[in-house]
């Protein structure tokens, strides 16, 4: 016990204030069943900081007019706000130009916008789109979907018995019809870090362009799209401190020019006949319809926030809680961590004997403590470990030590319970 | 703690751990496969109806302490049953975890009235019971809870 403590307490960031980032989240005051909240379903979605509420709700209550089309003092001000916050996205991914940034509802419909608009313009029957065993369903069923429309094939890398991905398997599967891979950067139910760079470098060597699903990874580690050199990549706002119904896809100029729109409506056109109509230029052409406005402001907001605590801290102060929660569950008999691989982030995942997750959710949540139970939308990484679910503990920058210890507790609580 | 004892009685333990009438019988006539897609609980009920009695039930499947239990606390509550009783005891069931909370010549199956405060769990609890009501049916479609 006391060297896992010693341990975890010599890798605490060093002048990371977690109370301090703690105030910043009125919500992580609050109580449950009448025990302080422990949030512990970040993977989930995020709580969100002060300067995040108070963008929209200044932007609600000042700012509000639709965008890139009033001539009115309100519009123009909107406009600047939506586009600054695009501005921001750009340098928090390090892409080259805000046209490269494409606001969506989320990290779902971004990997839908690039199966329906560049799948299909690239698939023909018997093309293969290559994913990981380790893929929330969002980066499968979109492909399924596209290879029901277009006679492409699914192929699944495999991964191993710690949840790690098998790189010489995806060597072998990266083929000649390989039209494009689309990876997770992190395993939203297991917190696999996949090696994504490698990857795309080795898909490059082969002309295949590669979509990275970075929904799990943005929140947590520093993200350069220009030296990832992925072709496109996916996030939510909602996981990163933001509102949800945002996320973004950044794509690469070239490859996003000479795609066709995603969906048809206002803001993405440049001229409409009832002949014919032509495209707005990059992003807005995949931008039909009014945006979440008041959503991408708060988006922005809470970029600004990360950046100001520093994704490096966050990234240490992530790493030494992962590594205190694994050391501390490993002393629970009966306690069996699903997703034991090298390079993790910020996620655990478990399962207990005799006592199923759906139960262990409950029972947690009457301490206070918050998981997720369930499959974690990624049914199957679930078969693969031949449980019907597991329960789920993930991490955020304001977590702390006493949270994973009154986990801890609360499982123990589960255990005695159960007898 | 007090509240969850009330979700998870010693009867519910107890089913939990030694589920009644657990298996697959060799003589069943009618079944029906359930699913909940949102736990993955999963659950078969068999039954063996003649003249419109329900001469044996049983089930297999795996999930949390609350389907489990609720599984095996129906087919104890089930056997000899007329069809329309069972239903009657289904629209009982359903009443208590899931409508006004009132319950009454349930028998046993109140110790689940507990569920009604816990609605995340409704669904576990009526797994079963969603999946007797294809089996009387006889659906061919998987019962979910969605």
């Amino acid at each position: 016990m006391s060297s896992v403590a010693e341990v975890a307490f010599a890798r605490q960031e060093p002048g990371y204030d977690v109370e301090r980032v703690r105030a910043e989240f009125p919500i992580l005051a609050s109580s449950v069943h009448g025990k302080p909240l422990v949030y512990l379903d970040n993977a989930a979605t995020t709580q969100k900081p002060r300067a995040v509420i108070d963008a929209e709700r200044e932007y609600y209550e000042h700012t509000n007019a639709n965008i890139h089309r009033g001539v009115h003092a309100l519009s123009e001000r909107a406009t600047a706000a939506f586009e600054g916050a695009r501005e921001r996205v750009r340098r928090f991914l390090n892409a080259a130009s805000t046209k490269e940034i494409v606001f969506t509802r989320g990290t779902t419909e971004a990997i839908n916008l690039v199966a329906q608009s560049y799948g299909r313009s690239c698939c023909t029957a018997g093309d293969e789109i290559l994913i990981s065993a380790l893929e929330h369903h969002s980066n499968i069923v979109p492909w399924q979907l596209l290879c029901e429309q277009s006679g492409a094939l699914l192929r699944v890398v495999p991964i191993g018995d710690a949840g790690e991905f098998l790189f010489d398997e995806y060597r072998k599967l990266l083929g000649p019809r390989t039209r494009l891979v689309a990876l997770a950067q992190v395993s939203n139910s297991l917190g696999t870090v996949l090696p994504v760079r490698q990857a795309i470098e080795l898909a490059h060597e082969r002309g295949v362009p590669v979509l990275v699903d970075g929904a799990q990874a943005v929140a947590h580690e520093p993200v350069d799209v220009r030296a990832l050199d992925c072709d496109f990549y996916a996030f939510s706002g909602h996981k990163i401190y933001g509102p949800t119904g945002t996320g973004v896809l950044y794509g690469k100029r070239a490859l996003l020019e000479a795609m066709p729109p995603y969906q048809g409506g206002g803001d993405m056109i440049r001229s409409v006949t009832f002949e014919k109509s032509t495209w707005a230029d990059l992003p807005y052409k995949f931008e039909a319809g009014t945006p979440n406005i008041a959503g991408v402001v708060g988006l922005g907001a809470a970029l600004e926030f990360v950046e100001r605590i520093g994704l490096e801290s966050i990234s240490a102060h992530e790493t030494g809680l992962l590594e205190y929660a694994t050391a501390r569950v490993a002393e629970i008999a009966g306690l069996r961590i699903i997703g034991t691989a090298p390079e993790k982030a910020g996620i655990l995942s478990f399962v207990l004997d005799r006592i199923h997750p759906h139960d262990i959710g409950t029972i947690l949540d009457h301490q206070g403590v918050a998981v997720r139970a369930g499959h974690h939308c990624a049914m199957p990484v679930m078969q693969r470990f031949h449980v019907p679910a597991t329960a789920r503990a993930s991490f955020a920058l304001y977590n702390t030590r006493a949270e994973v210890d009154a986990l801890i507790g609360a499982i123990h609580k589960a255990k005695e319970l159960f007898g | 703690m007090s509240d969850l004892r009330e979700l998870y009685q010693e009867v519910i333990f107890d089913h939990n751990r030694q589920p009644r009438n657990f298996g697959r019988p060799a003589d069943a006539n009618r079944h029906a496969h359930g699913y909940n897609p949102l736990c993955g609980d999963k659950v078969t009920i068999y039954l063996r109806v003649a003249n419109g009695v329900i001469q044996d039930v049983a089930f297999e499947g795996s999930g949390c302490a609350i389907s489990t239990a609720s599984a095996s606390l129906m087919t104890e509550a089930l056997k000899g049953k007329t069809e329309a009783e069972a239903e009657q005891l289904f629209k009982g069931f359903h009443e208590m975890v899931a409508g006004s909370g009132a319950h009454g010549g349930l028998g046993k199956l109140e110790v689940l009235a507990g569920v009604r405060e816990f609605p995340t769990r409704v669904k576990c609890a009526t797994l079963a019971w969603h999946t007797l009501g294809a089996a009387l049916k006889g659906a061919d479609e998987p019962v979910t809870t969605e």
